[in-house]
């Protein structure tokens, strides 16, 4: 049976060829920190369970070490030209779209396949052993009828990810934070300051509490998951449930979603925020964030809404 | 309330512009001194959780793929594609992307399309295009306007659908965490309870991107165009 393992030693020799084309690069002035920080990843990747808690910890460590001291960086140059490229689109373009679509048609088909033929694959993990089983038939086919050099996918592949450099391990970093936070109990702190800030006796005051408390809680975790238990204990419970007798299937899924308003604002999101940021060669790393508050702010007001209209 | 300090740094951090790799660690070392915790006890805490979220960051794997594409034109493609359909306008196909994703979230496919997968290589460049072609003079802040726009309608659409879904982690979470206080909630009502913030999401979202696709229609007096 295919399990996230098999994903994880694929990812890693992924990152580790990134590396030993990283060090190969002699026009790069960061070649050795390039290659120690994604060799480091690759290690993470395919042995993480065997180093132990503390190993792990130090392997961060040096993660951060390299990459918060500027030892890693995109070299210049290595654009294919863009004309070459223009050339290139006008008689591949068609194949190019039908390979780039093979990732997200395999994801799907196998989602579904492994789920309803079990033993192939882990079920809760089908989407994902998709995904990747879909980079691997895309890149097969790519590369049978395009004929590239054999490394280029590879050499192409390093360059988009030193392109979005440290911001790569990012969302990675924040959900180890948000670990160390509950184990803190950061949560319960926050939730009791939020609960005491609520005006006696309003119910239209506690439910805007509640909302605003998900959504500001979730900025600054990033993650409405952790400020759901922390605000449902503080307020939903308490108050909006038992005192004022709201349904509670409403306050959650609602006060859940308000949440959500909170994800898109916050650089906490880095994997939702600042990634694609990176990724698309931004600027401006909260151009995204700019983006989705126009979104968000009006979405929070009507969310908070709902929860007054529907849960009592 | 000495615990709240992690959060003070994580802040300071952010607007001071650290590189926030070195701002986490040192949120989450401040942290867990606060809470009496001892210096080896953090680095394992941190390093166990670090291992157990490696699956965040296997979607680079899809990157070796996307370089190949990217080298051999797919974006030039993806815009010559929207150049060729003359109703594709920039508001129609973000709006079109944000229900696609919508509907695809509420049943469960999440992962399947996103930001390396989709965004970078289709939807970015393809909105580009869309906005080129009502503006031939489109200048550089424009331009990564609407290239923030693309990203932000993904993560609008993931956001608001994949809640309507009924085995996605959030709502195995409120049952969960409900379940505890002695409510028991089939997430079949989760689900549905979804559906509202969902509907306006979807409209409110669609009004913005009508609106970036007049502005972007007009370059701003005194921009920089682009080339």
């Amino acid at each position: 049976m295919i399990t996230l393992e098999f994903v994880y030693i694929l990812a890693g020799l992924t990152f580790a060829i990134f590396a030993l084309l990283g060090l190969y690069d002699r026009t790069s002035p960061k070649r050795f920190g390039n290659a120690a920080f994604w060799g480091l990843l690759a290690v993470s990747m395919i042995v993480g369970d065997y180093l132990g808690d503390f190993g792990n910890g130090l392997l961060v460590l040096a993660l951060v070490a390299i990459a918060g001291t500027g030892q890693i960086g995109r070299a210049p140059g290595g654009d294919v030209p863009a004309d070459v490229q223009a050339e290139r689109a006008a008689r591949h373009g068609p194949f190019l779209l039908v390979v780039a679509l093979i990732i997200p048609a395999v994801a799907l088909a196998g989602t579904f396949l492994f789920k309803w033929v079990p033993g192939l694959a882990d079920p809760k993990q089908a989407t994902l052993i998709s995904l990747a089983i879909g980079v691997l038939i895309a890149l097969a086919v790519a590369m049978a009828r395009l004929r590239p050099a054999p490394l280029l996918p590879l050499q192409q592949g390093r360059r988009l990810l030193d392109a979005v450099g440290w911001a790569a391990i990012l969302p990675q970093m924040l959900a180890s934070l948000g670990a160390v936070f509950a184990l803190a109990g950061v949560g319960e702190v926050v939730g009791g300051l939020i609960g005491t800030a609520i005006p006696e006796g309003s119910l239209f005051g506690a439910t805007l509490a509640f909302g605003l408390g998900m959504a500001l809680f979730t900025m600054v975790m990033g993650n409405a998951f952790a400020a759901f238990p922390v605000m449902l204990a503080a307020v939903g419970m308490p108050l909006l449930i038992e005192q004022y007798g709201g349904n509670p299937a409403v306050i959650a899924a609602i006060g859940m979603l308000a949440g959500f308003c909170g994800t898109l604002m916050t650089p906490m999101a880095a994997n939702f925020n600042l990634v694609p940021a990176a990724l698309l060669e931004l600027k401006n790393p909260y151009g995204v964030i700019r983006a989705q508050v126009g979104t968000a702010l009006p979405l929070l007001a009507v969310n908070i809404l709902f929860i007054w209209l529907f849960a009592f | 309330m000495f615990v709240l300090i992690g959060i003070l740094i994580i802040i300071a951090g952010f607007l001071l512009r650290f590189n926030p790799l070195l701002v986490i660690m040192a949120s989450a070392l401040a942290t867990g001194l606060a809470a009496g915790l001892d210096i080896a006890a953090i680095i394992a805490a941190f390093g166990k959780a670090f291992n157990d979220t490696r699956y965040v960051s296997i979607i680079w794997i899809v990157l070796p793929v996307i370089g190949l594409l990217e080298a051999y034109g797919l974006q030039q493609h993806a815009r010559s594609l929207i150049d060729r359909m003359k109703g594709a306008t920039l508001g129609r196909l973000l709006t079109g992307y944000l229900l696609l994703r919508q509907a695809m979230a509420a049943v469960g496919l999440t992962s399947v399309a996103g930001h390396a997968q989709t965004v970078r290589p289709l939807v970015a460049p393809m909105a580009e295009a869309a906005a080129e072609a009502r503006n031939d003079a489109l200048s550089d802040a424009q331009r990564e306007e609407v290239k923030a726009f693309a990203a932000a309608t993904d993560n609008v659409g993931l956001f608001f659908g994949e809640d309507i879904f009924l085995a996605i982690g959030s709502i195995l979470l409120m049952k969960g965490v409900l379940d505890g206080y002695g409510y028991q909630i089939e997430p079949l009502h989760f689900s549905l309870w979804a559906i509202p913030t969902a509907v306006a999401a979807f409209l409110i979202h669609g009004f913005r991107l009508r609106r970036l696709e007049r502005r972007m229609a007009q370059t701003p007096a005194g921009a920089e165009t682009g080339a």
